[in-house]
Order: C-alpha cells, then structure tokens, then sequence
C-alpha cells in the first residue's frame, strides 16, 4: 500500500516531469483500442467486479457508454479500481482517460488538481448510517460519536464543516479501505459511518450482515453531484465524455431506449435522426463516428434504464429516481441540445 | 599528482557537478511548467491554508479551523508516539527472546524459535488487522464496557481510564459515559494499541535474532571464565556476556528500529492518524502530491538520520569503553 502509494507518486512525477504530454486523448484510446476508466475498488450499484471479473454499476456503464461512442462497442473497456485515496494520481498521471467512479464536482478539484467535470450521472448528498439499536432518529443526536470515514473524500471536509456548525464534536475513525471501513462499522467500531447516501445504500444492502439492523439518517448535509471527470487540456475528449453523459439522459428524455431503439431510428423527430445519426453531422463535430449515439443507447441503454438496472428500486440498492428523475419530471437530469 | 593533472582533475569534478545541478534544475523547471499548464496547483503555500479536516487523535490541540501544516505535525507527533514506545518495548522483547533462544531448558528454547519463525515470516500488514480485528471484536460495546478497576473501562472503543488533573487543583479526571461514548480520561484507542502490539511483537522477532547472534558472537571463553570465577549463569550473562555482545548488537539494531518507525505507516490500514494517514489525506483535498510527497520523505529521512546519528554515537561509546 505504501510501495504502490510511492510508485503512483513516482509515475505522476515522471509523467509530468516529461517535456511534451503525450498526444490528445481520443487518439491515444483509438490507437490502444480501449477506454481505461477509474472506478471505485467495489461499490455494489457504481462499480463492482463480480468473481468472473465482469464489472457493472452505473458508472461502469458510463465508461462502457463512452467507449461504445469513440470505438463503437462497450466492451472496450479496461477498468482500473482505485480507492477514494488513489483516484486522483491515476487520472493526473494519465494511467486512465477519464475517472468514472462516484466522485463529487468540486471547485477545487478543477482549480487545484486540474481536472474538468462532465454532467453528473448521479445527484446525491451525504448522510449517516446508525444501527437500529442506537435507537438514534436524527444527526442532530450524533454528538461525541466516532464516525467511521474513508480519507481524501469530500465526506471528511463535510464532516468537520456539519458537526462545527452544529456545535457538536466527534472522532473521525479514517480507515483507507472501504472494506475495513465497513467492517469496523460493522463491528461497532463507530457509531455512525458517513458517505455519500447511495454509498450508505450500496453498504447497507451488500455488507451489513442483517440490513434490516441499519438506518440511515433523514438529514443529508451536502450536494454531492457525483460525475466523471477528465485532465483539463483536452478540451476533444472533455466534449466526447460530456455529450456521451447528454445523450444518455436526452434518449430517455425521447423516449428512446436499447429496446425501441432501431424502430426509432424511423422517426421523424429531427432531435432523434441527429442523435442516432439518421442526419448525419453530430459524430463528425465530436470527431468521432455518425453512430455514436446509437452505438451508446443500444449497447448501454438511456439514462434511465442504466439507472433502474443498477441502483433502481428493482436493485439491492433500492434508490428512488429522487432529484435524478429528468427536469420535465421534477428532476435536475438536463440534457443540452444536440444539434 | 602533478599540479596540472590536480587542476584537471578538479576542473573535471566541478563540469559534472555543474552538469547534475543542471539537470536538475531542468527537472525541477520542468515539472513546474507542465504542472502549470495541466492546471494543477504547486508550491508549498497550501500548508498555511484551513485544512478542514478532523482528526481522531491529538497529542496538541487540533481544529478543523487549524493549517495543514498543524495536522501534519499532529500526524508526526503521532508517528513518534508509536515509533519511541514501540522501540523501547520491541526492545525489551526482543532481548527476553534473544536470551530465551540460547536458553538451556528445551521448552523455553523452543517456544522462542517458534516465536521467532511465525512472526517473521507472516506479513505486518496482515498481522496489524489481525490484531486491531481481535481489539475491537473481542471487547463490547461502549454501554456493556467492562470494568476493569474503578474508573478503568475496557470496550471496543479502547481502553479509558483516569488522568490526574491539575486545572483548579488536583482532582482525578475519571471517565464516564456521555451519550455514545466515554468522556474525560484518557483513552488507548484499538487502533493505537493494534499498531503499536503489531509493531512490537513483529520487530522483537528481529531484534532476537540479532541479540541471539550478538550473545554467540562473544568468545565461549568469557562464559565459561564467568562461571569458573563461581558467577550464577544470570549474573554471568548480564555482567560479562550481555555488555560485551552490546558492541555487536548496537548497529544491526538502528536497521531495526528505522524499519518500526517507517513500518508505522502501515497504520493507513488501520484507522490510526500518523504521518503518512494525514499526508493522505493532505494529498488528496489539496491535489499536490509531489509536494506533500516529499515533504513525507524528508520528514521520514531526517528521522532515519536522527536515530541513526543517536545509535551511532552510543555505538561508539560502548565500543571506546570495551577495550
Ligand atoms: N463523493 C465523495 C466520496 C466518494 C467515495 O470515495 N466514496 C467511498 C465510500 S461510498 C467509495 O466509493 N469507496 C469505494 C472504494 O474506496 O473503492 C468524493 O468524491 O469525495
């Protein structure tokens, strides 16, 4: 852990210490024939391996949707499992193209680290989970609590920031793994474990040894607009990644999904044709193929089905569509126009 | 030497110096420059910026509100805790099972080697969670806390017992149970006492082969001189064999205790927040790695160098006194 921490530090010093950086993104991936994705080392719902080393979850799929846009199949796709901690190094040193793995959009994140945020592909905010027995009903209630916490997160800064302004004091347990993180809290190691609430959802459903001994708390104490992000400086693959998240949310907006998707290829809606590539011109102004968009609802689905199928009410995780519903449905999913 | 082959030769010395600091600073003006343009923030300043983050445990007083700076000597204060004691204790250890090795009776003999063995060749990290897992397992919860002596608590939080306070004269600072956990006292967290019984135990296995070789490195003579001038086998090692194999064991064991200090940082594992945890951290809400990077390994180097410096110097004193 040490040695790889020391060698990722390594590879970003001499990354950046190399004159020339090496040539524009898309053609880096063209040339290797893979997209290489950061994602989380297992969050049941965002990225998860299962024991054949077949990766899903929601931003699994959205690295599988960009590689179906730029190479014209999911499948082309190489993931790289970072923790909270070692996500950072990997997409500044350019050891993976973009960093699909619930991180939350900061200011900082773009001004001090260098990176550029697509749009979200899942709005959440950071709660607190408690066992039953506590017999705790509000955050209000945590004072003097340990609250177990995964470092380097925005979890951590939001922690101090809610419990200061509350009046309150706790113990921050921070423990690297998010294996170990779990298991301490579900030790009863701490009496509270912190993160962004489908963080919490995802624990609760995949590693609490009884879920039904767990809640989570009613408050959420930040916005955490969880969304891809790219090395600032390659403003081609920064619009690929971002018109990839677009066309997600704009084909369920239409209405157009893997299933109907070759019947709508028919239609007469101009929005669609351009989207699917029927008029063509959309793919050459990302420079990549007319396809594109077909190639991301038919191999990966809109943005609504990659959401049922991942964290919907119909997966372990149980999450509502909520404030990720689409904003004709009361929803902040906003797709900018393709055209 | 000639006078002119003398000149040469230092006109030589100075062209490749000149040409390492060159390349240098080439590296250096590089790294800054691309830095720049990938929009990733450099220099040192950050250190006096809020840090913003809280940390478990404090030797000296910490905020949110406090620098980076701050939370990284909290974080050293924290390394040095756990490096002194563990050195002292993996010392004591250590030597106990050196001695026992060489021991004439075969169980105690043979209970060390097995020490010995299963220690050293079972990785530390492993080790680490294997003990922090049975601290915090094996011990209930805050509410159900065991007693252990009046005002001394055993729970999965750790151990909490009294600290004698001064503020408005004397009194006893006990510890009692507010809400979740216990307040007042002092408290030995699982995580602290995991790394440190992790640390020790793992490196008293090495320093009792180095005090077991030390003890065979004394000539047989002096041990058999001892017991004719009528010395009990006790007597005999800690007056004549034990000072004599200090020479030989001293310097092998300032590898030992460089090792315990840079083990510690294993402690990320764990939860415990020393050095390496707060740099971590650091690292990652202010984006400088190289920075925060090196400013961990000069820390770690200056605190090789301090050790080395203080064992080298005991070293020779006890290898003046000898002869
Ligand atoms: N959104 C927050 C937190 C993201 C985060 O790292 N969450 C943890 C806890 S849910 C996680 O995904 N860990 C998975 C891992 O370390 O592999 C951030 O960007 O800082």
């Amino acid at each position: 852990m040490n040695l790889s921490r020391t060698l990722t530090a390594a590879l970003l010093a001499m990354a950046i210490v190399m004159p020339a950086w090496a040539g524009p993104t898309l053609d880096k991936v063209k040339k290797d024939g893979v997209v290489t994705c950061g994602v989380t080392t297992g969050l049941a719902g965002f990225s998860m391996a299962d024991r054949q080393g077949k990766y899903t979850g929601i931003d699994v799929d959205t690295c599988r949707a960009i590689a179906a846009a730029v190479l014209g199949s999911a499948d082309k796709v190489r993931f790289v499992p970072a923790t909270a901690q070692q996500r950072f190094t990997l997409l500044q040193s350019g050891e993976i193209d973009v960093l699909t793995r619930n991180t939350t959009w900061t200011l900082t994140r773009e001004g001090d680290l260098g990176f550029l945020f697509a749009p979200p592909n899942y709005f959440d905010g950071q709660g607190f989970m408690v066992a039953k027995k506590a017999g705790v009903k509000s955050a209000k209630e945590l004072d003097g609590a340990t609250v177990c916490v995964q470092p380097g997160t925005t979890t951590e800064l939001n922690l101090a920031d809610y419990f200061r302004t509350n009046k309150m004091t706790f113990k921050p347990l921070v423990i690297e793994k998010l294996d170990e993180v779990e298991n301490a809290f579900f030790a009863g190691r701490c009496d509270a474990y912190s993160t962004d609430r489908s963080g919490l959802a995802s624990s609760r459903a995949g590693k609490a040894p009884n879920p039904d001994d767990y809640v989570i708390l009613p408050e959420v104490i930040s916005k955490e607009p969880l969304a891809p992000a790219v090395r600032q400086g390659d403003d081609e693959w920064f619009d690929i990644v971002k018109w990839t998240i677009f066309a997600m949310i704009d084909a369920e907006e239409k209405g157009v999904t893997s299933k109907n998707l070759d019947d709508m290829k028919k239609s007469d809606d101009p929005e669609i044709q351009r989207m699917l590539g029927v008029v063509p011109g959309m793919g050459k102004s990302l420079h990549i193929g007319e396809d594109w968009g077909y190639n991301i609802v038919k191999q990966v689905g809109n943005y609504g089905e990659v959401f049922d199928r991942n964290v919907g009410p119909a997966s372990p995780l149980k999450l509502d569509r909520g404030i990720n519903a689409l904003w004709n449905k009361g929803g902040l999913m906003y797709a900018m126009p393709i055209r | 030497m000639n006078n002119a082959s003398r000149v040469r030769l230092i006109l030589l010395q100075a062209l490749v110096l000149g040409a390492v600091v060159a390349f240098g600073a080439w590296l250096i003006h590089n790294t800054l420059t691309n830095l720049e343009s990938r929009g990733i923030a450099t220099g040192f300043a950050y250190l006096e910026r809020q840090a913003s983050f809280q940390i478990g445990e404090t030797l000296i007083a910490f905020a949110p509100t406090d620098t980076y700076l701050r939370a990284l000597m909290v974080g050293l204060l924290n390394t040095l805790e756990v490096a002194i004691l563990g050195c002292v204790l993996a010392t004591f250890l250590g030597v106990a099972i050196g001695i026992a090795r060489l021991s004439s009776n075969w169980l105690v003999r043979t209970l060390a080697a097995v020490y010995v063995e299963a220690v050293r060749n079972v990785p530390l990290l492993l080790q680490l969670i294997v003990w922090w897992d049975v601290l915090r397992v094996s011990a209930p919860a805050p509410r159900e806390a065991w007693l252990l002596m009046p005002g001394v608590f055993l729970s999965n939080r750790g151990l909490v017992f009294p600290l004698p306070s001064f503020t408005d004269g004397f009194h006893w600072d006990i510890p009692h149970l507010v809400g979740f956990n216990f307040a007042g006292g002092h408290t030995v967290t699982p995580e602290f006492a995991a790394l440190l019984a992790g640390l020790v135990v793992y490196t008293a296995a090495f320093i009792a082969e180095i005090v077991r070789s030390g003890i065979a490195g004394v000539a047989k003579g002096q041990g058999e001189a001892a017991a004719a001038l009528g010395l009990k086998p006790w007597l005999a090692m800690r007056l004549v064999i034990l000072p004599q194999a200090k020479r030989i064991v001293i310097p092998p064991m300032i590898g030992e205790y460089l090792a315990l200090t840079k083990n510690s940082s294993l402690a990320v594992a764990i939860g415990f927040p020393e050095l390496m945890s707060i740099t971590n951290t650091t690292l990652n809400q202010t984006g400088q790695a190289i920075e925060a990077i090196t400013l961990m390994m000069v820390v770690y180097l200056g605190l090789s160098l301090a050790t080395s410096g203080v064992l080298n110097w005991v070293n020779a004193r006890a290898a003046l006194q000898g002869r």
